[in-house]
Formats: C-alpha cells, structure tokens, sequence
C-alpha cells in the first residue's frame, strides 16, 4: 500500500487503502438508507394507528423539536470545520471542533431521552400502540446511531490525539465526519416527516 | 479542487447559513402558514431533499475528485435514495391505499366493500 503513496491531496486520500477504505463506508451509508426507509415505510403505514395513546399532534412540541434539529445541525456544521483543520493539519482545532461536535451530539441525546420519558408519562410508549411503536423505533435508532457515533468518534479523537495525523487517523477521521453528517441527514427526514407532518395532519 | 488548502471554510458556512434557513422555512409552512396539507406535505418534503443535497455536497465532499473514488459515492446515495422512494412509496401503496384509518369508519368500510361484492355477483 506504502508504494502507491500519493505526494499530494487529502492525506486519508494518499493511500490505496485510504481510497478503498472510504469507498468503503459509502457503501455503507447505501445501506444504511435502505435500513432507515424500511422503518420510515412501517412508521408511514402505521401512520395515525394510535389506538387508545395519544395522538402525535397532542405530544410533539416544535420548541423541542425545534432545538433538537438546531443541535444536529450545528454539530454538522462542526464537524465540516473540524475535518477542514483536519485537511490543514491543525490536529489542536481538530479536536476542539470535534469535541464541541460531540458535546453538541450530547445535548441532542440529552433532549431525545427526555421527550421519551415526557412521551411515556403521557401513555404514549412502545407498547401502547401501532403508530408509536413505529415512532420509537425510528426515532430510537436514530438515537443509537448519534449514541454510537459519540464513542466511535471518541475512540478516534484519542488516536488522533496520540499519533497526529497519519493517513491511518486521517483517514479514520474522514469516516467519521461522513458517519456524523450522515445523522443529520436523516434527522432531517425524521423532522419533516415525522414531526412535522405529525404536527400538520 | 484547491479547496482543502483554504483558509475559510466558505463553502461549509454557506451550507450551513441554508440549511438554518431551509429547517426555519419547513417549520414556518407547516405549522405558521396556512396552505392546504397536501401542498404543505410537498413543501417540506421537497425542502427536507434540497437540505439532505446539501449535507451531502457541501459537508460530506461526495463528488471529490481526490478520493479515487469516480462517481462511486454519487452512485451510491443516488441508488439508495432511489431504493428508499421505493419501499416508503410501495409500502404505502400497497398497505394504506384507499384505507381510512378512523377506528370507527375501519368496520364499515370493510362492510361496503362486501355489499359491493355481493350485490355485484
């Protein structure tokens, strides 16, 4: 891998594994879409099947919602200027970014877990009924991904921290960023059609 | 593309400046305008895709030439949004088409589906 070594570029670009590697997790990400639109259909189908629990419009509230979405959008926003530093070489802005992004990450889980608990002090649990049933799988796998992510990304701000930038931690680094911005995409269609739509209809 | 030499990330904070203002614009016209539904629905859809454009493009440098790549990563996101269009859109189709979903009208209109089979034979 060593002899095909680039001179120039991206350092996570340098290298066949690099490349390969990155290419990689866009492949991932593909499935990653196919996992989400599956429960994005089941929660689309079960749509309004709350039985005797609340309806959505009755719980959501778009000042949570709201600051939620800010939250991840500005942890994206974050993480773009941490891999910036990253392609300077600035492995201190690096990590500053990068640990703002994931103390922004942080506030995001903090709110997501309160609205559960708020959700389910109102009957509105994973058993109570078809549609949030639906919605808390959504939802909580999203929450996972943002949960794993935090300590993925953890894990490699300790590498960086130890190595520098090397086209290994580079590279890594890049993977993350990709994983983060990828979260944010799907919150996105999480906030439009789930609690927006569930706030209009 | 020089543009990882930069000094500011300009194209960053005018992706992120959008998506502020895209994320305020869906919220405004589905709880402070007062558009049909199914315009809303379209609306916001339609903002919530141009926002994801911009994640991937402006944050997540699909289309760098540096990666080797080609247009592996373009491919990719195209093919598994286009596979997610498939099965949200199927599922509907096929689970929820021409179903109400009011607890009290689910009886009856099983109800008159069966008096139209049985006054049409």
């Amino acid at each position: 891998m060593s002899a095909h070594e680039l001179k120039s570029g991206p350092l996570e670009y340098r290298t066949q594994e690099g490349q390969m590697s990155i290419l990689g997790f866009w492949i991932f990400l593909a499935a990653e879409i196919v996992l989400f639109s599956t429960l994005f259909a089941t929660y689309a189908v079960l749509f309004g099947r709350t039985a005797d629990a609340p309806a959505p419009g009755e719980l959501f509230e778009i000042e949570t919602v709201l600051i939620m979405t800010f939250l991840l959008l500005i942890s994206s926003f974050t993480c773009g200027i941490a891999v910036h530093n990253m392609r300077k070489g600035a492995v201190k802005a690096f990590i500053t970014w990068m640990v703002i992004t994931l103390l922004l990450g942080l506030g995001f889980l903090g709110f997501e877990i309160y609205e559960f608990v708020h959700y389910a002090h109102e009957g509105a649990t994973l058993q109570s009924a078809a549609y949030w049933s639906a919605f808390f799988t959504l939802a909580g796998t999203h929450g996972l991904h943002v949960t794993l992510g935090i300590g993925w990304a953890t894990m490699i701000l300790i590498q960086v921290a130890k190595r520098g930038f090397t086209p290994m931690t580079s590279r890594k680094g890049f993977i993350i960023s990709l994983y983060w911005h990828f979260l944010d995409v799907v919150w996105i269609f999480i906030f439009t059609s789930v609690y927006l739509i569930g706030m209009v209809v | 593309m020089a543009e990882h030499s930069k000094r500011f990330p300009v194209q960053h904070i005018i992706g992120f400046v959008l998506s502020i203002v895209l994320t305020l614009l869906a919220a405004w016209a589905a709880l402070g305008s007062d558009l049909p539904v199914k315009w809303i629905i379209t609306g916001i859809m339609t903002l919530a895709v141009i926002q994801a454009g911009i994640q991937l493009f402006m944050f997540m440098h699909m289309t760098e030439r540096e990666s080797g790549g080609g247009h592996v990563p373009w491919n990719m996101m195209f093919h598994g949004f286009v596979l997610a269009a498939i099965i949200v859109a199927g599922s509907l189709f096929t689970m929820s088409f021409g179903f109400t979903h009011d607890h009290e009208d689910g009886g009856n209109h099983q109800q008159e589906e069966k008096h139209e089979e049985q006054s049409g034979h």
